[in-house]
């Protein structure tokens, strides 16, 4: 059954969140799927863009009071 | 995934400088990008083995990132190597004036690297300088 974690880099600043998330995704396996909270408005853009690059699904974002939530499914 | 080469030249000690060039680097390698850095001019002495001196700033973005969480340049450089597998080099002459042998710098560091070298290796790809 697949797993979701959560990476909590609120108060860190780009590219600090998305250097968490690839740390991270290495440790969790193919179908995991993991929410990286951001406080960081370029994370937030960054992280989906990334993800594309690297073949990995997103599975959307959503900001809730200055907090980006972003969600991804390990694909590889 | 597309792979392009990235090739890094720092020779700033200013936190700016040194900041945007590692952004670059480790950002580059982990989107699976071949990663040169070449380091040379001020920039080498941040990276001895035990070094702790604080670049300084140029502006206020500096200032600003200094008190903020921003991840320090020297971790987003050894990230790029151990995440991204970027290669970073200390340029030979920068060594050899500086006196600093290659073992005195941080592990992540590879062997020194003279120009002739480095331009054989960064061509046909990206090459920023800070």
């Amino acid at each position: 059954m697949a797993e979701k974690k959560i990476i909590d880099a609120r108060g860190s600043f780009c590219p600090g969140p998305l250097m968490e998330l690839i740390g991270a995704i290495k440790m969790v396996a193919i179908g995991d799927e993991i929410e990286v909270l951001s406080s960081d408005r370029g994370s937030a853009n960054d992280i989906p863009e990334w993800l594309k690059k690297v073949g990995h699904e997103f599975l959307g974002s959503r900001e809730e009071a200055g907090v980006w939530h972003i969600k991804l499914k390990r694909s590889k | 995934m597309e792979s392009n080469k990235i090739s890094i030249v720092v020779l700033s000690d200013k936190r700016e400088q040194l900041q945007m060039a590692a952004m670059m680097a480790s950002v580059g390698a982990v989107s699976g990008n071949e990663v040169l850095v070449f380091l040379s001019m001020n920039s080498l002495r941040y990276f001895v083995k035990g070094a702790d001196e604080q670049a300084p700033c140029e502006g206020p973005v500096g200032e600003l990132m200094a008190q903020k969480n921003v991840p320090p340049f020297k971790i987003l450089f050894e990230q790029a190597v151990t995440l991204g597998e970027a290669k970073i080099h200390p340029c030979s002459m920068a060594m050899d004036v500086l006196a600093i042998e290659p073992e005195g710098l941080e592990d992540y560091i590879g062997e020194p690297m003279g120009l002739t070298l480095f331009l054989d290796e960064s061509k046909g790809g990206q090459v920023w300088s800070f």
